[in-house]
């Protein structure tokens, strides 16, 4: 799976990238600026309720699954990213 | 002091609350007068959110069993049963819950909280997996912060969302532990239990269910939704509680699963705490007692919240989505079920607020539990005093504001669905009782 993932620097058109704001969109404000630095937590104006549910909506949408303490070490965009393929990986 | 600065937006949560009113944290009863009645701020009050479920605190029999135990074993047991030994009580209770289940074995913790820690927190060990229900209670979710497994949620009572997360895992080497609950304590929904143990069964996981708010409630005998729903021999672990309709303190893992005393010596929740006084122990022996035999509590208890829930549909509240011993009505307006819950208080009615993220969705609940000792008038009078303090608030419409004459129009139906609704409702809480 590792070979999906775009070049360092080019986050922007990464498959997983793509996914995940697009699932993000409905949970997060509407005036939400969303880029690989934006911190999940504080930046969306989501909740721990609406952060739970997006990530439901992304384990369907990826069809994998994502344990409580991978979530937990996550903090922008660009870590989940990281934290999805290392999953795809396996690891 | 610097420490305390990471409570800052809960210490200005909880300040804003005093600022409007009571704030649920700080009530300080008068008396407790009874299990349906106190006095609260010098007024005479009913209580309408205690999970008082048979109105068993105030029992004859379980008081004096108390007072016995008292002047004969004293006022504790000073420390664990491991570094203390155990008393009489102990081991006859742990044998009495086993019996009343139909289980083998049976482990008494110091609290229901501490029944799911240390249950959860040891079952499932470094190489396993836990997975737990998305509205799971906070017992639950320390529970996980306890074990060395790693967790998976899975959506609310959703057995699909459950087989997807499993069927990731299969080729994974580990015990799967699925927690659900019985009765979800804030909305008062009930688990699809059948469908949960298709799926743990199709993916050889184990299921353990707290029955803490259905003890005492569903089932001929009480024993709860896995009695009613006639699949306790499908189920490997039950946790409860003695803190709702048992009427006193502490908590119990019970199991058909052979070797579950081991857990006794790996459950730190059960090794450094004191074990539950003897006098507890008495009382709980005593009203579990009753259990199987309270048909006409149970009844009366299940026509209660049938009364409660059709009454505060057919005024036009948003609840929960079925009736049940807790009753919860869902606002959006922090406000407004801050002004519901306080007008409530100074009006003399006692229940629960419940705010975000302690509730799903990100409902503001007014939280109400029921009493099979509440009497029909004390309902009728909740009843009525939600639907005035709501309708003054704006959260359900008001028949005589203006539109009337459209209002007037809709009533005839209005009431031919809530009656409908209604009957539907109470055919499935009398199946229940």
């Amino acid at each position: 799976m590792a070979d999906k993932r775009s070049s360092a620097g080019n986050m922007l058109e990464d498959p997983v990238y793509l996914e995940i704001v697009q699932q993000l969109r409905p949970h997060a404000q509407a005036t939400a600026n969303i880029s690989p630095d934006t911190i999940i937590l504080t930046d969306l104006g989501m909740d721990s309720l609406a952060i739970m549910d997006f990530v439901f909506d992304l384990e369907d949408a990826l069809d994998l699954t994502i344990p409580e303490h991978r979530i937990s070490e996550v903090k922008s965009i660009s870590d989940l990213v990281d934290a999805v393929y290392k999953l795809q990986e396996g690891a | 002091m610097a420490i305390f600065d990471k409570f800052k937006a809960l210490n200005d949560v909880h300040e804003q609350l005093k600022s409007v009113g009571q704030s649920p944290s700080s009530l300080l009863f008068d008396e407790i007068i009874s299990p349906t009645e106190a006095v609260l701020n010098g007024r005479r009050t009913i209580l309408l959110g205690t999970n008082n479920y048979l109105g068993l605190t105030f029992d004859d029999a379980s008081i004096e069993k108390g007072i016995e135990a008292l002047r004969g074993q004293g006022t504790g047991t000073t420390g664990s049963r491991i570094a203390n030994g155990s008393y009489d009580g102990h081991k006859e209770l742990e044998r009495e819950l086993a019996e009343f289940y139909g289980m083998k074995d049976a482990i008494l913790y110091s609290t229901g909280y501490m029944a799911n820690l240390g249950a959860i927190g040891t079952l499932a060990g470094r190489d396993d997996y836990l997975l737990i229900d998305a509205d799971s209670h906070a017992s639950i979710h320390d529970a996980c912060k306890l074990s060395d497994a790693q967790v998976i949620r899975f959506r609310h009572n959703d057995p699909v969302n459950l087989a997807k997360k499993l069927e990731r895992l299969a080729d994974k080497p580990g015990e799967k532990l699925i927690v659900i609950e019985s009765i979800y304590s804030m909305l008062g929904d009930t688990s699809p239990l059948k469908e949960m143990i298709a799926v743990k069964n199709k993916y050889g996981a184990s299921l353990l269910i707290d029955e803490a708010h259905s003890l005492g409630v569903m089932g001929a005998n009480g024993r709860g939704l896995c009695e009613l729903a006639g699949v306790e021999d499908e189920i490997e672990f039950v946790t409860g509680t003695f803190s709702k309709s048992i009427g006193t303190i502490g908590g119990f893992l019970i199991s058909n699963v052979p070797g579950l005393d081991i857990v006794r010596l790996a459950s730190r929740p059960y090794m450094f705490t004191a074990s539950l006084p003897p006098s507890v122990v008495a009382t709980a022996r005593q009203a579990l007692s009753r259990v199987p035999g309270a048909t006409e509590l149970r009844t009366k208890l299940w026509d209660n919240a049938t009364q409660l829930y059709a009454g505060l549909k057919n005024a036009g509240f948003d609840l929960g989505p079925q009736v049940s011993p807790i009753v919860a009505i869902r606002m959006q307006n922090p406000q407004k079920a801050v002004a519901l819950w306080n007008g409530l208080l100074e009006a003399g009615l006692y229940t629960n607020l419940a705010l975000p993220p302690a509730t799903p969705s990100g409902w503001f609940l007014l939280r109400s539990s029921i009493s099979a000792a509440h009497s029909s008038q004390q309902i009728a009078l909740a009843v009525e005093l939600c639907t005035r303090i709501g309708r003054e608030l704006g959260l359900i419409p008001c028949p005589l504001t203006q539109g009337a004459s459209v209002e007037m129009m809709n009533v005839g139906t209005r009431r031919k669905e809530a009656s409908e609704d209604t009957s539907i409702d109470k055919d499935e809480a009398m199946a229940q009782a």
